[in-house]
């Protein structure tokens, strides 16, 4: 198991923040949540202590970038899209050169239960325009993000997981804005038979699915695992590859179905006219309060539910 | 383009007079908007834009002009006519507000007209962006200011409260936020509608500068904003006392004419009174 991306991803803010003299960092009193506190301690007078007062701080972030400033403002991201029409105006529609952190992703976060869980973030951020969504799977590919992210010009959402998850990628792999990657690809395809299916998966489910490909492998099923850590732009091509080459797509993801990863596979394939099954994993309802494995068992998004859904057809 | 801005011997009088000719004409031939809170915020952005602001009309993107946000963006006829007036665009097109194409979007839009700070309309987000612009400022030890212009109504919002903790804390004496108290809102009166009072109190609890003036008075307005410049180590709120619809006697205090626009007839009217006052 590797690290929390909330932990690789204030370790690579602290780094940005010696080649960036413009980069600022704005918490809203959950510093020791959102792992800033790396760059704190390192820049002091580079972060900005905004209490518990969200709107405040996106609309001070807003105003620092117009300013020159690269802000970075981190919180849990189900506090951020509580402040959803700030980000709206102030950073969207205003195209402010703002980094939203939201961390604490999904049933992931486990005990602290419901209120504390971002599960309709990518759904709120993807329906704004002007904005890039990006959920990274490992410490490799959120340190590449992040680097990338401060250094682009524009709004920007990243969501993270308090959780550690399992490193799938390896140190040749490149970040590329509107690409997914494949993580896990099956040995021994035989050419005009399709596999099995494809998993598309993000953020915190990307180890499960590569997991459950694994051990689907053993059985003789072979699977592919999709890393889709570029949410907005999205990549319709790896979805269109998906459905020539595999028998039906699964979708996995710690956050609402509607609106999030599983919307976006289907928005591909009906856009494109292709026609494929799609299991959409990951939530309808609310989450609750448990170990993140045991929620990730509860509400389907682990590797033996992963298995059962490459198994069959969706209905 | 010419900049014209007047010098100190100008009339400010006279000019507030052809400002809001300009934010009547403008309202007539959009046929909506907000003649209201624009005829009662014109007097503190004319002082503003022709008396203490520092800024160059010919380059908006001068890196250490004055910011200005008009958080209450529906009065944005008012800065049109002031920008125009300063030699930010030419004045005629300040007859496109509203209409397909224009730079001058209904509500302000920085994208669309430079010179525009930042995009506002939805209330209670200005002081916020307003203070990140006075941090920036003062990350980078240079000297401009962040001037922020709310309604009253809008000082309901509790993001207005955030910012209003946030700013002392960060001692941000470069930023001055102007409340246009004129005492309407879309539903009443604001005393009825969520009453503020005591507002100077509240402000000067949050540990900011605070100044109560009569906001047509032209020369109370400069001594404000020169007071502001002055007030070292925390921020300086200037609460306006105003009248909506200043200038235009049917319009006064009438919530009615808070978000329409005049006819031909009335705007006739409207201006003969202006040039006559």
């Amino acid at each position: 198991m590797g690290k929390a991306t909330r932990q690789s991803f204030g370790e690579a803010l602290a780094a940005i923040g010696e080649k960036n003299p413009a980069l600022v960092v704005l918490d809203a009193d959950l510093g020791k949540s959102t792992s800033t506190g790396a760059f704190m301690k390192k820049f002091p007078g580079r972060h900005l202590e905004f209490g518990i007062a969200e709107q405040n701080m996106i609309g001070a972030a807003a105003g620092l970038a117009l300013c020159g400033k690269v802000p970075v403002a981190a919180s849990f991201s189900a506090f951020l899209i509580g402040r959803l029409e700030t980000i709206r105006v102030a950073v969207a529609y205003n195209k402010t050169n703002v980094k939203l952190a939201g961390t604490h992703a999904g049933i992931g976060i486990g005990e602290d239960g419901t209120s504390q869980m971002g599960l309709e973030d990518v759904a709120a951020m993807r329906a704004l325009p002007n904005m890039t969504v990006l959920q990274p799977a490992d410490d490799a590919e959120t340190r590449q993000m992040t680097d990338w992210m401060v250094a682009h010009e524009g709004p920007v959402f990243i969501r993270l997981t308090r959780q550690n998850v399992d490193d799938v990628h390896d140190a040749a792999y490149r970040f590329e804005l509107g690409k997914a990657d494949t993580v896990y690809e099956p040995a021994g395809a035989k050419k005009g038979v399709k596999l099995q299916a494809a998993v598309f998966a993000s953020g915190g489910t990307v180890g499960p699915a590569v997991a459950a490909a694994k051990d689907l492998f053993k059985r003789g099923f072979r699977v592919r695992v999709v890393n889709a850590g570029s949410l907005v732009p999205f990549d319709r091509d790896a979805v269109a590859r998906a459905a020539a080459d595999c028998q039906r797509i699964v979708t996995v993801e710690d956050h609402n179905v509607n609106g999030g990863l599983g919307s976006a596979v289907c928005e591909a394939l009906a856009v494109q006219g292709l026609a494929c099954p799609v299991s959409r994993l990951g939530l309808t309802t609310f989450g609750e309060s448990a170990t993140g494995p045991e929620l990730y068992d509860k509400y389907g998004l682990s590797a033996p539910h992963i298995v059962e859904a490459c198994l069959k057809n969706p209905g | 383009m010419p900049i014209a801005t007047p010098d100190a011997k100008t009339d400010l009088k006279a000019l507030t007079r052809e400002l809001r000719v300009d934010i009547i004409r403008m309202l007539e031939t959009a046929g909506s908007g907000h003649p209201g809170g624009s005829l009662s915020v014109i007097d503190m952005l004319a002082v503003l834009y022709f008396k203490a602001l520092s800024h160059r009309p010919s380059e908006p993107a001068w890196p250490d002009r004055d910011r200005v946000v008009l958080s209450k963006g529906h009065a944005c006829p008012a800065l049109y006519a002031v920008m125009a007036k300063a030699g930010y665009f030419p004045k005629s097109e300040l007859a496109t507000l509203r209409k397909l194409g224009s730079p001058l979007q209904g509500h302000p839009d920085r994208l669309r007209l430079p010179g525009i700070e930042v995009s506002t309309g939805s209330l209670g987000q200005g002081l916020s962006i307003a203070l990140g612009m006075a941090l920036a400022a003062k990350l980078d030890g240079k000297p401009y200011r962040s001037w922020c212009f709310m309604g009253d109504g809008e000082v309901q919002e509790g993001q207005v409260w955030e910012a209003l903790m946030a700013a002392p804390k960060f001692k941000l004496d470069n930023l001055v936020a102007v409340v246009d108290y004129n005492g309407g809102q879309i539903d009443g009166q604001v005393k009825e509608v969520m009453d503020l009072e005591p507002l100077a109190d509240k402000v000067r609890a949050f540990n900011w500068h605070t100044l109560v003036i009569d906001g047509h008075d032209l020369s109370a307005i400069e001594a404000a904003y020169a007071e502001a410049a002055k007030t070292k180590g925390r921020p300086t709120a200037i609460i306006a006392r105003t009248v909506k619809g200043k200038g235009v006697s049917f319009m006064e205090g009438d919530i009615g004419w808070h978000g329409k626009g005049p006819s031909k007839d009335e705007a006739d009217r409207a201006v003969k009174e202006i040039l006559n006052g």
